[in-house]
Order: C-alpha cells, then structure tokens, then sequence
C-alpha cells in the first residue's frame, strides 16, 4: 500500500480570549491511497482542526504534513496551492456559491487552470453525470435540495481530478435517507475513481458503512485507531465503545444492569456474559456445547448482528448458569474459538 | 396649461435657463463624484474586509488605521468638512466653488460612507465560501475577485443606491459653500429671495432623483439575486 497522506506529530492550538485551546494534540496518522479512512469524535474533539490541517487550511505549530510525498509545511504558498488542487475538499453546509449556477460552480476551480472552453465544458458534463444531476445544470443552489447541493459540491470538489476527497461533515446536515445515497456516491467514486477519502463524522453510522479504517478522536488526541472491522469486533477505549453502541442496542443493557433491572438480576451461580464473533455460523454450535461439555447453561437475553464492511460482526448477551469453575473453563473454550468474551456482571 | 405652471411656478419659469442649468449640474455631480466615490468606497470597503482578524489577508496595522480614517470622516458633519476641504478643492481642481468646486467634497464625504456600506456587503460572504475556494487552491486576489466582489453584487448593489441617495442630499448642502446644482438654485434664487416656488420645485426634483435610484438599485439588485 502506498501511503498518500502521513501526519506525523501533528499539533495545533488556538490562542483565544479565554486562553490557549489544544485543538490537536500530537497527532500521527497514515492514510493509504485508494483507501476510505474515517475520523470520528463527538463535537470539539478536533476532527474539523486535524482535517484542516491536512490541505493546510490551519497551519500545525508542530509536525510534519506529508502529502504524495511532499512536506507541505515546507513549500512555497505558491506550490501549496498546486498541491491543494490534488485535495477536494466537501463541508457540512456544502458552501456553494449562491450567484453561480450548478454549471457555473463545478467549473468554477477549472477557470484558473489553463483550460479552454471545449475542455471544461466536457470535465463539467462528465461530472454531471457522475452525480446524475445533468438536467439541473442551469439551476442554481438555492433551487435545490440538500443532497442536490451536496453532490453538485462532490462534483466541484472532483473537478481537478484530485487524489483525496476531505469530507468534514458532508452528512450531518442531511436526513438519513439523503445521507445514503451521498455515502453510496463517495463509495462509487472510491471505487471507479481510485479516489483515497478522508471521512470526518460524529455519526458511527457512517463509518461502519463506509470506512475501510477508522481513527477515534478525543480532545484532541487520537485514541485508538485501526482496521473499521477490528475497532468494531474489539474497541478498546470507553469512548469507542460509546459510539460503537450508538449504532445498536447493546449500550441499554449496561443501563440495565447498572439500573439492577429485573431481566438482569441474577443469581449467586450465574453471571451475564458477552460473547462477541466475527465468523457467520458459529455461536449456536458453541452453546450447545458449553452446555454439554461444561454442564452450564445459557440463556440468551439479546443478540446483534453488526455488518461493518459487508462482514458480520455477532454479540449476544447471555446468562450463563453453572458452577464458578465450569464457567471459567466454558469461557475458556470460548477465547480458544476466537469469541469475545467479556464479563458483565456476576 | 401654460398660465397655470406660470402661477403656481412663476419664478420657476422665470430662471428657466438656470434651473434647466442647475439639474444638469446636479446630476453631472451625481454621475462624476458618485464614481470616484463608489468605486474608492468599494477598494476601502475591500481592503477592510480582507485585512479584518481571520480573513485572508489579515493585517492588523492597516485594518486599524483605514478604520479609524474612515469613521473620523464619516463622524466629521459634512457642512464642516466642505468648508475645511476648499483650500484642497482650489489646490485640485483650481477652485471650490461652482460645479467644479463640488467634487472633491462630495468624494471625501462619500467615500468613507461607502467603504463601511461596502465592508458590509462583503462580510455578509459566508467564511465557508473562502475556505472552499482556498481549499480548490485559490489565492487571495482570485478570492476578492471571484468571491467576495462577484459573490456580493445584490448587495453591493444595495450599498451603492443607499451611497447614492445620501449624495444627493449632500449635493444640496453644498449650496452654502457656493458650489453649482440645484443647491446654490435653491439659496440664491430661493431661499434668500423668498421664492418658495423654487424651493418646491426643486425638492421635488431631488425626491424624483432619489425615487428614480432606488428603484433602479432596487430592480439590479433584485435581477442579480438568485
Ligand atoms: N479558529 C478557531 N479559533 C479558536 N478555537 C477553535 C478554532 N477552531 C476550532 N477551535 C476549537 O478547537 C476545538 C476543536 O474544534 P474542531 O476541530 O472544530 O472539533 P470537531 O470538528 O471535532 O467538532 C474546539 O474546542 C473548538 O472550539
Ligand atoms: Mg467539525
């Protein structure tokens, strides 16, 4: 894999009235080309900062910006803004210009290369049909609709042929249904385009859709980073673990355990245990036989079936009822079959 | 018909070269001082919106100092600031009297008022819309030209009536100084003769005039907002 973006360090503060805010905080990350790398956090975290950074729209104090090989923080201004036409970049409020027609805003980056007119002209109605919009070409963004505008910005963003595309919230101001057809486009042109894309988003959703990798954001540091499927299958940090529960129903049991709920309460030999796994059919197998083998039973108080990335990640809550020793070894040959056990209460 | 204008109007009628004379000058001042001023107003208004903290050409030096002129000029009562500005009117333009006399006051009175209408117009752009084209790799001249001034015309547009329309009050005021137009009409031949017919007459020229601007501006502005 070739690495187009390497972050090394990164380190950003702002100097306000009500004193310094760390936005960034010593921040490293590598996103390889062709890739699809989600960043994710809740509000003021740093993600919009930590983005913004990458085509220089904040300047870091401290590290290293490499893009396509090049240390951004060294060029000239001049050689920056070539490179920046190598980054498109999308907003949550699409930020089109109200007086310039769709036409108009797509070709709007084309007019300062050296183009002619038959050439952007031609770039202009390919992107069109790339975002299906041809028969509004003369409209204008105040004439459209969320999604509409949305794509007319990919278009805009994907006019210079650009390498990445940074999306800083390009969903979050859209409904869920719009939010699907933009992140199926980012998908398409991910694929047929070879396009590497930065994904910043507070929604798991649209990670767990997406995203081939994903980076946890928490003032301002990275916290745990990785392969989409693994941080989902084993999150490490509480943080991680809340937005992964935002996306199912698993963070109400802790609520109902911590609550002492009647469906939890258990008794001296039972505890509740989560079992999570990565492979299709395996978790009915493996009960019968804890039952059998081990003379413990379990009871299944809730289950989930988690698809990130088209692969099928399972958890199911469970009661296990049995002798103290038998449920350890039960548990055991659990971990021996790449289960992910986790005690929730016993 | 004639008898009837000749009653109501008579010294009207009677000074009607001059008068005839007077508009010509009026809007001849209009047209003339109205550019210069426009197009200075809009370069400062410009200038202070791109310098101002956080924008693209920040410089907190110039910002400061262009924004303190340009309120001490607009904070300065016009009539005052005609009578200061003749030695430089003579220096300019060989005289601060008579239509050629009008420029130059109504320029500096203009302008500053202009420059904040215009500051105004471009601080409406949406911040979002400079970092997207700073994102496409756009430097700062290509931003004032593409975005802010192209981006802002309606409103623009509205700032240059609302400029307008403040000149053509001030064009009248310039009558004391003895500058031309329908101001100097207005106390020579008005005021200081008791001809209130005049005085009549050529107010309702000026509100035509300032009718006539407004809509105009408002028709532009409302051709170029989409
Ligand atoms: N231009 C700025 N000036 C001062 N503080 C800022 C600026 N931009 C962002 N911040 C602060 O930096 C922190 C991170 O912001 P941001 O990167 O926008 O977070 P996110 O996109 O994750 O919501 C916040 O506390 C925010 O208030
Ligand atoms: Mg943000």
């Amino acid at each position: 894999m070739i690495c187009l973006i390497n972050l090394k360090h990164i380190t950003k503060t702002f100097n306000t009235k009500d004193g310094d805010v760390h936005a960034v905080k010593d921040v490293s990350l590598q996103i390889d080309e062709g890739q699809i790398y989600g960043i994710i956090g809740f509000s003021g975290a740093g993600k919009s900062t930590l983005v913004r950074c990458i085509n220089l729209l904040e300047k870091p104090e401290h590290g290293e910006v490499i893009f396509d090989g090049k240390d951004l923080l060294k060029i000239t201004e001049k050689e920056l803004r070539i490179e920046r036409q190598k980054m498109g970049m999308i907003f949550q409020h699409f930020n089109l210009m109200k007086s310039r027609t769709v036409y108009e805003n797509i070709a709007f980056p084309l007019r300062h290369l050296k183009m002619d007119k038959e050439q952007i002209d031609k770039r202009v109605m390919e992107l069109l049909e790339l975002i299906d919009l041809v028969e509004r070409k003369d409209s204008y963004p105040s004439q459209l609709s969320g999604g509409q505008k949305q794509r007319v910005a990919i278009a805009r963003a994907l006019a210079t042929k650009p390498k990445v595309l940074l999306c800083d919230e390009a969903t979050s101001a859209l409904d869920p249904h719009t939010t699907q057809s933009i992140l199926q486009l980012i998908k398409k042109i991910n694929k047929e385009l070879k396009l590497t894309v930065v994904m910043i988003t507070h929604e798991m959703a649209v990670v767990k859709e997406i995203c081939d990798r994903v980076a946890v954001m928490e003032n301002g540091r990275v916290v745990e980073e990785g392969d989409i499927v693994s941080v989902f299958a084993h999150p490490q940090m509480p943080v991680t673990k809340n937005f992964i529960n935002t996306t199912n129903n698993l963070g109400k049991i802790d609520e109902l355990i911590e609550a002492n709920n009647p469906l939890v309460q258990i008794n001296e030999n039972q505890q509740i245990i989560k079992l999570q796994y990565q492979s299709g059919n395996t978790s009915e197998a493996l009960i019968s036989k804890i039952s059998r083998d081990f003379n413990v039973d379990c009871s299944i108080i809730f289950g989930n079936v988690e698809v990130v990335k088209d692969s099928p990640i399972g958890t199911l809550i469970t009661i296990f009822t049995g002798d103290h020793e038998n449920i350890k070894k039960a548990l055991q040959m659990c971990r021996d079959n790449d289960v992910v056990v986790e005690v929730m209460k016993k | 018909m004639m008898d009837f204008i000749i009653q109501i109007m008579p010294n009207v009628v009677d000074r009607f070269d001059v008068f005839v004379e007077s508009i010509y000058e009026t809007l001849l001042m209009i047209l003339i001082s109205g550019s210069i001023a426009l197009i200075l107003g809009l370069i400062f208004g410009t200038i202070l919106v791109v310098t101002r903290p956080g924008d693209i050409l920040e410089n907190k030096f110039i910002y400061t100092v262009l924004g303190k002129i340009v309120d001490l000029f607009r904070a300065a009562p016009f009539i005052i600031l005609a009578m200061i500005l003749t030695p430089l009117s003579q220096l300019i333009m060989g005289t601060s009297i008579g239509l050629k006399g009008a420029y130059i006051p109504l320029i500096i009175g203009t302008a500053p008022f202009c420059a904040r209408q215009m500051e105004q117009a471009l601080s409406e752009i949406d911040r979002g819309l400079v970092e997207a084209s700073q994102s496409m790799g756009f430097g700062p001249f290509e931003i004032i030209w593409k975005v802010y001034l192209r981006e802002s015309i309606p409103s623009i547009i509205r700032g240059f009536t609302i400029t307008l329309i403040s000149m053509i009050g001030l064009t009248a005021i310039l009558g004391v100084t003895g500058s031309g137009g329908l101001g100097v009409f207005c106390i020579n031949y008005g005021y200081n003769q008791y001809n209130y017919d005049i005085l009549w007459v050529s107010l309702a020229i000026l509100v035509l005039l300032t009718i006539l601007v407004q809509g105009i501006g408002n028709f532009l502005a409302r051709k170029t907002r989409h």
